[in-house]
């Protein structure tokens, strides 16, 4: 009874952790949704959320730790922040560029197109980021402090005020204590649903992921399409790379391959949001609440955590048996997902 | 007339050396290329970090056991995953399927090292490592033919469940208390490695273990490779992979052949853990896989399910991994640089598959 | 003399490789009227409106559009000169609506999907033609005359004035053939000029102004419907009676062989393809099974070879040369081959089903060899022979029986290797269908010569073809079937093809159950 009790009131903690933690693989599966939606199952989140992680830190280490040390001056933390997204996206973009031109182009296997972008992404991910650390002097001794603290920036005050009103329920903390890409997460999650159920772009798309054959019968151009939306949508997940590295572990770089599993937890996101941008929001962060949520249970021993962790994956995979079972059609994935297409085949 | 700029179209089949050829050429520009990654990077010569790498892998008599070995243990994953790919099945959790014999192989080690003779303990070790590794498959295969849920998606989850399943069985089983890992397992006795026991007073060569994965696993591949070409059940295999209908029509009952097939390729990738525990690292940890169980996906599509070419992508690939391991230690780079030279090979086999397929004519030109 | 053409075709020729698919035809479609192109299967009514529709692109010929000569090389160019094509196979998203599908993929709409202006539109056209459509409604959740109107829908919605419409009553019930008729009369009083492709008289002469008949790729000519029967119509359809010389030996020797009471089977979505069917295939006859394309011939040979699902109240029963009876009803095709039952099959779609494409010519022997033996392993040795003996038999054109993908062999030398393969199992009943579609006369009569030789060891033999000629001068008897049900077995001996193809297209009302 007690520990029911703990556990409740230690909830808004929880929630808090979940949410940080749920907002990495937010990124991740959002922008796997939209490289889905064109019929493209890229395997390679994982690695891409690397290249995106690890180009926004070598960005704004070569600015903040190397250019303005060197010129002795203090960094720009907005420009610290610009120059972080846009290495970001250009990076992960460039590698959803890969997999496109070879499973697109040269219609090469989705699967191993894709797993082999994790292998390439985690190589140069966790390479550049000892090369870093080298730089910087010694393992784990990276540190974009100026960017890092920006990206995590809040209005304490706010904060302060919000949570002394709401005493133990702590909305102040719950709401708003996390860096600005938290929200943005958000905004990409409802600009995203709003983009594929609401404009004609987006019904395009969807028809290309649904039915390549009758989008392209439709005057569609299926392949501009599907560059565009792995492209993109492989930006996107990049964000999830950087959020890890700029809110997560606060602006350094490790490589015990957390990211990695991130990555496929955002594969496994999308299974459970059923290609809904939305449901991603809350999926998220009942994913992070899921993972955390052993260190709030007390008197659990450290086998039964592992066994905690295990939850997200467990829950995926009943989604998926249960879509399956109830066969509705929105929820199934898009109906060309994994397919290639080739006209003259038809 | 408005011809397109590219036209393309389906080769009518190319004859074998062409093939070779092609892909030989692809693998000659990812080679450039790394080079140039390289020299881009680190500014060294080339030249010089390749006949490094081929050092690292086969310098020395050991170096060369040590590669063959660990080609072995990815061969034996491609192997398991040969029969689902080959039915068109997208069997992407063979990492969990390794881990989960790797447990399985684990536990007997070390729950009844010394309590049974060597020979039934080898026995439950490898039954229990199949049956595990073969249960582990048999769920998705199972969901695939009774509901038609996506395999891709399903094997993959199974992978972390795996995972999990391992980190629970080591914080079981860890040795020291503490230290969070499993320890070598038996380090004096040696009890349930293979090597030691199928070879126990006769020291040939630097570790038994590491000539019984060989032979093993070369057995494994040859055997894997009749099961597809000359069994019934092979036969069966091919047919449900090109179209259920025909299968259906010839009497085949394909949701039998779905779900035999993947215990199988579960089975085997299960043996390839205890291939790992027992004969390579003799421990357990979520590292026993480490990523293999996705590289051996690689090589099996590579290959074309075909188990003797396998061996050879397994080596290339092996061969890349020590090189790096040893061009990290020779020039002060980190090892994770093999990763980078591996992915840009594999991107490049895999595109040189679409020339091998498709005819690419530009504007103006006549087809040849 | 001054009437307005919507389109002339002049001389079009298209080749399939042997096959003259349309030999030199030219016809024009009039502005305002509703024209039926008519003809049997294969008669290349399909292929020549591909040409307009821009799958196709003729080898001669010229297309005018309203006076003007056009080049149509895609589905995009055939629109832009505003002619809609409706195909047989609807391209549709399933999980969009209707409004989702109408608007799919228009140009220089771009932004926000606006769904109330979407849906006036759509209303306005329903209202104005007398649709009945939901925009709103998911097109997975739709009958198949549902998406008919979308289909309909969304080439009026994207401005078609030329309507083309292939085969699209095929698939409807009476009630919604009417309503569609109806759709389509208020389309032309709209000004709208449609072709619709048809083998049903009674069809052609309630919608039409004018039919056009084709016959084995050639223009046969044109009437107004006016002035047109069925009887006259049949006449022009079917043509003369041509004497093909097939060879006819009588077995003395017939016993029942395959029973079939009240069979009705149903597609995926619940439509019933097969209703209330019996008639009985007696061993040293062949039957042929006559009817238009789609009208259950497909699934009466799969259910009898355990491929379907049958309703309660079927039958199927086997009786051996030996007088032993098993009932078929509820096995799989292995429970069929474990009973000991010796069925052969040649199903229509050879490499969806019978055959394996990228396999050799001995690995797709084994499909019915590859059990023999007691062991695990596949016997080589025994294919390896019946490969080379049918290639040398039947005079297969193949570089080599244990290399070449069967795909890269001609339609005629894979049909030869079927057809050797399931005669060589000595099989009791040997099931064809369509066994000679696109291929050239002298494998044809290979073919027929080994039907007849397998009637005459004993096998019943089902025919399912689509050349009445054919069938009329092979088969002892014709099944003819029409929308599912038996619309009369008769004598192929004493029956004329004008008979044949009347019976096609209408079912006999009076009889509920022959003999």
């Amino acid at each position: 009874m007690s520990g029911i009790l703990s556990f409740l009131s230690s909830f808004p903690t929880l929630l808090h952790s979940a949410i940080i933690f749920g907002t990495v693989i937010m990124f991740g599966s959002l922008g796997e949704i939209l490289t889905e939606k064109s019929g493209h199952l890229n395997l390679g989140v994982p690695g891409i959320m690397y290249l995106g992680g690890i180009a926004g830190l070598a960005g704004t280490f070569m600015y903040e730790n190397v250019y303005c040390a060197n010129a002795g001056i203090t960094p720009n933390a907005v420009l610290c922040v610009i120059i972080c997204l846009v290495c970001t996206f250009l990076a992960a973009a460039l590698g959803g560029l890969i997999y496109a031109f070879l499973t697109i182009s040269l219609r090469t296997n989705q699967n191993v197109t894709g797993l082999t972008l994790t292998i390439f992404g985690s190589g140069v991910g966790n390479f550049f980021g000892g090369s870093l650390n080298k730089l910087a002097g010694g393992v784990g001794q990276v540190n974009v402090k100026v960017t890092s603290e920006t990206f995590r920036a809040y209005s304490s005050g706010l904060v302060t005020k919000l949570d002394a009103l709401t005493g133990k329920v702590q909305l102040g903390t719950l709401l708003f204590s996390y860096g600005f890409l938290t929200y943005v997460a958000i905004v990409f999650a409802i600009l995203l649903w709003y983009f594929l159920t609401k404009t004609r772009t987006g019904l395009c798309l969807r028809a290309v992921g649904e039915n390549t054959a009758t989008a392209d019968a439709a005057g569609i151009n299926v392949t501009k399409y599907k560059y565009l939306a792995t492209c993109v949508g492989a930006g996107i997940s990049g964000l999830g790379g950087t959020y890890y590295v700029m809110n997560y572990i606060r602006g350094t770089w490790e490589n015990q391959g957390t990211i990695e599993a991130l990555g496929w937890l955002a594969v496994a996101l999308v299974i459970f949001a059923t290609w809904k941008p939305i449901r991603s929001i809350w999926g998220a962060y009942l994913f992070g609440v899921l993972y955390w949520a052993y260190n709030y249970i007390p008197g659990l021993q450290r086998s039964s955590i592992e066994l905690f962790k295990m939850l997200p994956y467990v829950v995926t995979l009943l989604i998926l048996i249960i879509v399956s079972l109830r066969r509705k059609p929105e929820d199934q994935p898009p109906a060309s997902l994994g397919l290639a297409y080739f006209r003259e085949e038809r | 007339m408005n011809e397109p700029l590219i036209r393309i179209s389906k080769r009518d089949g190319i004859s074998k050396p062409k093939a070779w050829g092609i892909r030989g050429l692809a693998l000659l520009f990812s080679l450039i290329l790394s080079a140039v990654v390289i020299f881009a990077i680190v500014k060294l010569n080339p030249l010089k970090v390749y006949v490094s790498m081929a050092l690292g892998a086969f310098g020395t008599g050991k170096r060369i056991w040590i590669t063959l070995r660990d080609t072995m243990i990815l061969t034996c994953i491609a192997v398991g995953l040969a029969p689902a790919f080959k039915m068109r099945f997208w069997n992407i959790g063979a990492e969990g399927q390794m881990l989960v014999g790797g447990i399985a192989t684990a536990f007997f080690m070390i729950k009844f090292a010394g309590k049974m003779p060597a020979f039934l303990l080898f026995l439950c070790m490898i039954v229990t490592a199949l049956l595990f590794g073969g249960i582990w498959g048999l769920i998705p295969g199972f969901f695939k033919a009774k509901w038609n849920a996506n395999e891709t998606l399903f094997t993959l989850m199974m992978n972390y469940i795996a995972i999990q399943l391992t980190s629970f069985c080591v914080s079981k089983w860890e040795n020291p208390i503490g230290s969070n890992t499993v320890g070598i397992i038996n380090p004096s006795t040696k009890i349930g490695w293979i090597g030691d026991f199928l070879n126990s007073d006769n020291p040939v060569h630097y570790n038994n273990d590491f000539l019984w994965t060989i032979l093993i696993v070369v057995l494994l591949a040859a055997l894997m490779y009749c099961y597809l070409r000359y069994t019934k059940h092979g036969y069966e295999i091919s047919v449900v992979g090109d179209s259920e209908n025909t299968a259906r029509y010839a009497g085949i009952r394909v949701n039998r052949v779905y779900i035999r097939t993947m215990a199988l390729s579960g089975a085997l990738c299960g043996f390839a853990g205890f291939l790992a525990v027992s004969a390579v690292s003799h421990t357990i940890s979520t590292s026993t896989a480490n990523g293999r169980g996705f590289t051996a996906i690689i090589v099996a599509w590579l290959a074309k399910m075909n188990p003797f070419v396998m061996i050879l992508i397994s080596v290339l690939l092996t061969f890349l991994d020590k090189g790096a391991i040893q061009i990290a230690s020779d020039f002060g780079l980190n090892e994770y640089a093999s990763e980078i030279i591996s992915g840009i090979v594999l991107f490049f086999i895999l595109g040189s598959e679409f020339f091998i397929n498709y005819k690419v004519k530009l504007r103006g030109h006549k087809e040849g | 003399m001054d009437i307005e053409n919507a389109i002339e075709l002049r001389n079009i020729t298209k080749r399939f490789g042997p096959v003259v698919a349309n030999d030199n035809i030219s016809l024009q479609l009039h502005k305002g009227e509703i024209l039926s192109l008519l003809g049997e299967n294969g008669s290349g009514k399909t292929t020549l409106m591909n040409m307009l529709g821009g799958i196709y692109f003729p080898d001669e010929g010229s297309i005018l559009v309203n006076g003007e000569p056009v080049s149509i090389k895609s589905p995009k160019d055939s629109f832009h000169y505003g002619i809609g094509m409706i195909h047989q196979h609807f391209k549709l998203v399933d999980v969009f609506t209707a409004a989702e599908n109408i608007v799919l993929g228009l140009e220089g709409e771009k932004g926000k999907l606006d769904k109330a202006s979407i849906r006036k539109a759509v209303r306005e056209i329903a209202d104005r033609y007398g649709f009945e459509i939901d925009p709103d409604q998911k097109v997975y959740e739709m009958s198949v005359s549902q998406k008919q109107t979308v289909e309909i829908v969304k080439v009026l919605y994207r401005g078609a004035n030329i309507l083309i419409l292939d085969e699209p009553t095929a698939v409807l019930t009476p009630q919604e053939t009417d309503k569609l008729f109806a759709v389509m009369r208020n389309m032309k009083k709209d000004g709208k000029a449609i072709i619709i492709i048809t083998h049903k008289l009674h069809e052609v002469l309630a919608v039409s102004d004018r039919v056009a008949v084709l016959r084995k790729g050639q223009y046969i000519g044109d009437v107004p419907t006016a002035e047109a029967t069925q009887q006259s119509l049949t006449d022009m359809m079917v043509g003369r009676s041509v004497s093909l010389n097939i060879d006819r030996p009588v077995n003395p020797e017939q016993n029942d062989r395959i029973v079939v009471n009240h069979l009705t089977v149903k597609n995926k979505e619940g439509v019933k393809m097969l209703d209330d069917v019996s008639f009985t295939a007696r061993s040293g006859e062949i039957l042929g099974v006559a009817g238009i394309a789609g009208s259950g011939q497909r699934e009466l040979l799969e259910a009898i070879a355990g491929m379907q699902r049958l309703e309660p109240g079927s039958e199927i029963r086997y009786i051996s040369p030996e007088g032993e009876q098993t009932v078929l009803n509820g096995m799989d095709p292995l429970d069929i081959i474990h009973k000991g039952v010796l069925l052969s099959f040649v199903p229509e779609d050879r490499f969806g089903m019978g055959l394996v494409g990228s396999m050799s010519i001995v690995e797709n022997i084994k499909l019915r060899t590859y059990r023999r033996g007691k062991g695990p392993l596949t016997d080589r040795k025994y294919p390896t022979d019946l490969a080379n003996r049918i290639v040398s038999d039947l005079e297969v054109v193949t570089p080599d029986v244990n290399r070449t993908p069967l795909r890269r062999l001609s339609g005629g030398n894979v049909q030869k290797v079927l057809v050797g393969r399931e005669i060589s199992c000595n099989p009791s009943v040997l099931m064809t269908a369509y066994a000679v579609r696109g291929l050239d006369i002298n494998t044809s009569y290979t073919i027929y010569n080994l039907l007849t030789d397998q009637k005459m060891k004993g096998v019943s033999v089902i025919y399912v073809g689509e050349d009445l000629d054919v069938l009329l001068e092979l088969c002892d008897r014709i099944l003819v079937l029409c929308g599912g049900q038996v619309s009369s077995i008769v004598d192929a001996r004493n029956t004329t093809k004008e008979e044949i193809g009347l019976m096609m297209t209408q079912v006999r009302r009076e009889g509920a159950d022959h003999e």
